[in-house]
């Protein structure tokens, strides 16, 4: 039996979904599907009804939903065509995918796949936290669809533990909507989210901030009543003599986002353990020949506009992968090697082949340096791309992006690495 | 004061729900009680959910000789009920020439209570039982009697089983004292008025002790002994499929690792004694315990896949063995009280006991002709084949939008669970029927959906909405939310 079939089936309508789908249509493949599990397309954006998304790709200050709809009309433009309220159960390396929608089954087969399936929030499991287990504890970013999409109120007199980006814009959003945010404790000495969101957010809302600080114990039966924070030491143990109880009524949780990587794995796509998501080449293609990873899913990123800028290559490699133009078979991969300072790269491995004509290379360091820094690109330990930073923060990812000429550069070589250092006065 | 319940039972866990539905067989008319918003809300939702082979328990005991009766009843049980049972067989690792000795006196105390098949697997077989297995270990227990099952689908199925075949459910119902006529009990008094009856059977697990005073019964008391679990995702149940045990100590049988019916793994309990009741705090220095615990029997075990930490209080009574018996004064009565391990296992076994020890004081037991046996739990979708898959979704598309990700949950679940035999009220209650929310995201995707699918279904405020029961609320009314 021959199943219903599409040149690029997306996974995922957010952001990453959308590049990908309407770029892949852009580059010539025929019938491109996104399958999208929301009641509409956008992925997170609906619920960011705050602005600061497409200053780079669209050269404006958007809220979230502005940029979704942006995208949307392309994608319709493009002929995209939409799969809505659909959950893909399974998917294999053959790229048969069974999706469960609101009344049927469908199982259809791709040409190539985008696994666009974003990133998920750290839940309260993860933390280690004592105390009891009532009702009152989230992820900032469940409280923030209660009341961005659903208009309800989860509490009345929170406290948030860590910093994301989520943490920091739900401690404003709350506090405009009549809401007492008392606390925000970071285990970090320094906030995890970015500096805008900090001082926008935090700062111009007397958001009080505790950074090398942490929730111990959740104190409440039924409701939640009281948390205890704690200082803590440089190995992030808690301080006993340091712990205060605060009391409130709920506790967001923005301690980190995880690639959602379910899908992957049942498609065997190799993954990276330290981005959590999956290990992709030059063109965003997974270990699985035809499966490529878009967005989120394959490293947790800072801004929008960076997931729809890699997603619109993931959509033109995919595209190029089922109209049979970029063949990488051919030449052996070659991994980038983590240098000084280097927290992770993406993409992990390199196809040098000859045509190759666009390189990006993202990347974030392990330790804060706020001095000017050089980063570098090293081919057998040639400087290939340098770049001069003001300051490399954990929480800012660093874009490389290769020339035709340094790519050149790369091909013959055989150890690639990355560092991140002081700038040599 | 003529009785409206010819019983009466106090606690709706396990042990409650089996006599309730072992009762419904006969011509009685019958009422379960409990105080919680839901059905295994006690000791039955928090344990290992280990069904045990039965060689832990001294040979004589009530704990011994129950826990191997009740391990027989597993398969007709589960399979009447639609419950959640592997028989997977156990292992106790030894990690020493001491362990090595415990396993031997282990397994002559299995083979005097009369458990089959006990072998001591030497260290190569023991491996091959369990790779994960600390290549330390020197050899091991088998025990292919053991197996796993889901404890709150236990009292569940038990209960709405009892209550499809006429047994009256009051739940939210706190007991709070006894009404006698000279040495017989008559009335069970709660905070939602006195229920006439002629016999009362308390199975309120923690609190068996605080009613048995109420009835008049001295000289027993429950010692909560606290067990904090950690669990691990799903995925971990890969290359974890085996139900290892340490050798026991005097208090416990100790930290274990295990996978769970459900695919998860299971680590703990640790075991410590706590005054309060209501005390299930998961302490820092307690799963620590469960964590050092369980790398001395999995040393691959990796902190990245805790999913949750959960505690859970055992029913610890001063006898060391179980309390089952028709005390002389007062009369009318049927106490069930200590049941700590083996109580899951020997709950089937109990329940018929409880029978026939009301049968032999003089309740006539005469079979209900429309007695029915079956009940169907909540569709397992992430279990059925495509095909029955399609079936279910073309009687109701609902079943075809997944409202929970990680256990591929529909919300035609959710509202089968709302509308069953004993409905969902509380998330908890969602969550115990369906696995929504369990896994590896905790509910983070699924809640503001399932707030307004379990508002429509319960016809209910989305404010009025809880975790739990009580003032467990999600929400808070926008309008109050500055104050």
């Amino acid at each position: 039996m021959s199943l219903p079939h599409w040149d690029v089936v997306v996974i995922g309508g957010g952001p990453a979904g959308m590049a990908a789908a309407s770029e892949a249509r852009a580059e010539g493949a025929e019938r491109v599907l996104v399958i999208e599990r929301n009641t509409e397309a956008g992925g997170i954006l609906p619920q960011c009804v705050h602005n600061g998304f497409g200053l780079r790709v669209f050269g404006s200050d958007l809220t979230g939903p502005e940029y979704a709809s942006r995208w949307l009309r392309r994608a319709e433009m493009a002929q995209v065509e939409f799969m809505l309220q659909s959950m893909v159960l399974e998917i294999n390396a053959d790229r048969r995918v069974l999706v469960s929608g609101a009344g049927k089954l469908h199982e259809l087969s791709a040409g190539a796949l985008v696994l666009a399936t974003g990133c998920r929030e750290r839940p309260r499991g993860a933390l280690n936290i004592a105390g009891s287990r009532p009702a009152g504890i989230l992820t900032a970013g469940t409280a923030q669809r209660l009341v961005n999409i659903e208009g309800y109120m989860p509490g009345k007199r929170y406290v948030i533990l860590g910093s994301g980006d989520i943490g920091m814009i739900m401690a404003r959003r709350l506090t405009l909507a009549g809401a007492q945010v008392l606390a925000m404790a970071e285990v970090l000495p320094y906030v995890s989210g970015l500096r805008r969101n900090l001082v926008q957010c935090v700062h111009d809302f007397d958001i009080p901030l505790h950074t090398s600080t942490t929730v111990t114990r959740t104190i409440g039966r039924e409701r939640l009543e009281a948390v205890e924070l704690c200082a803590v030491d440089q190995h992030w143990q808690p301080l006993c003599e340091t712990a205060r109880t605060i009391a409130c009524d709920t506790l967001l949780l923005s301690v980190g986002l995880l690639p959602e990587i379910e899908l992957a794995r049942m498609a065997h796509v190799g993954l990276d353990p330290l981005t959590g998501g999956a290990r992709v080449d030059e063109s965003l293609q997974t270990s699985v020949p035809g499966v490529f990873a878009a967005g989120n899913m394959v490293h947790v990123y800072d801004l929008v506009d960076a997931v729809t800028e890699s997603a619109l290559r993931a959509g033109r490699q995919a595209a190029r992968y089922v109209l049979g133009n970029r063949l990488t078979t051919a030449v052996t991969p070659q991994t980038i090697e983590l240098g000084v300072n280097i927290h992770h790269v993406v993409p992990q491995v390199l196809h040098l082949t000859p045509e190759l004509d666009e390189l990006v290379i993202e990347l974030r360091v392990r330790s804060p340096i706020e001095q000017p820094v050089r980063v570098e690109f090293l081919a057998d330990g040639e400087r290939v791309v340098s770049q001069r930073l003001r300051y490399a923060r954990p929480s800012e990812m660093i874009v490389l992006t290769l020339k035709p000429d340094e790519i050149a550069c790369l091909q013959r070589a055989e150890h690639l690495s990355v560092n991140c250092r002081p700038w040599e006065s | 004061m003529n009785a409206t319940y010819d019983v009466v039972i106090i606690g709706a866990g396990a042990v409650g729900s089996l006599i309730a539905r072992e009762l419904a067989r006969y011509q009685l008319s019958i009422l379960l009680i409990d105080k919680n918003s839901d059905v295994g809300e006690g000791t039955t939702k928090a344990n290992t959910a280990i069904v045990h082979a039965g060689y832990d328990a001294k040979p004589g005991s009530a704990k011994a000789r129950l826990n191997v009766a009740g391990n027989r009843m597993f398969e007709i049980l589960c399979g009447e009920l639609d419950i959640e049972f592997d028989r997977c067989g156990t292992l106790v690792a030894a990690m020493d020439a001491d362990d090595l000795r415990t396993l031997e006196a282990l397994r002559e105390r299995g083979i005097a209570n009369g458990v089959p098949g006990l072998e001591i697997l030497d260290a190569a077989a023991t491996l091959a039982h369990a790779p994960a297995l600390n290549p330390a270990v020197r050899g091991a227990l088998w025990a292919p009697t053991g197996g796993l099952v889901d404890p709150f689908q236990m009292a569940l199925g038990a209960a709405e089983n009892a209550v499809m075949n006429g047994v009256e459910l009051a739940l939210e119902t706190l007991v709070t004292g006894f009404e006698r006529q000279c040495k017989r009990l008559q009335g069970v008094v709660t905070d939602r008025g006195t229920f006439y009856t002629r016999w009362v059977i308390i199975a309120a697990g923690l609190w068996a002790d605080d009613l048995m005073r109420k009835a008049g019964l001295t000289g027993f008391n429950i010692r909560p002994r606290k067990g904090e679990y950690y669990v691990l995702d799903r995925r971990t149940a890969e290359v974890m499929r085996s139900v290892l045990f340490p050798c026991p100590t005097p208090v416990s049988k100790g930290i274990m690792v295990t996978r769970t019916i459900h695919d998860n793994v299971l680590l703990g309990p640790n075991a410590v004694h706590v005054d309060d009741k209501n005390d299930l705090d998961v302490t820092a220095e307690g799963v620590d315990e469960v964590w050092q615990g369980a790398l001395k029997l999995v040393p691959g075990l990796d902190r990245r896949d805790v999913i949750r930490s959960f505690a859970g209080l055992r029913a610890s009574g001063s006898t060391d063995d179980f309390v089952i018996s028709i005390p002389d004064e007062p009369q009318g009565l049927v106490v069930l009280a200590g049941i700590e391990s083996p109580g899951l296992t020997a709950a089937p076994a109990i329940a018929l006991q409880v029978c026939e020890m009301l049968r032999e004081a003089g309740l006539r037991l005469d079979e209900k002709p429309g007695f029915n046996p079956l009940r169907r739990a909540v569709p397992r979708l992430a279990q059925l084949s495509l095909a029955e898959r399609r079936v279910l979704i073309e009687q109701d598309p609902r079943y075809g939008h997944i409202v929970c990700r990680c256990e591929g949950v529909s919300e035609g679940q959710v509202a089968a669970a709302c509308h069953g035999p004993i409905p969902a009220r509380t998330y908890d209650g969602l969550k115990r029927r369906t696995r929504l929310g369990s896994g590896r995201c905790q509910g983070a995707f699924d809640l503001p959906l399932v707030i307004d699918i379990m508002a429509r279904e319960l016809g209910i405020s989305p404010l009025e909405f809880t975790a739990k029961g009580g003032a467990s609320r999600y929400l808070v009314n926008p309008e109050e939310a500055g104050g």
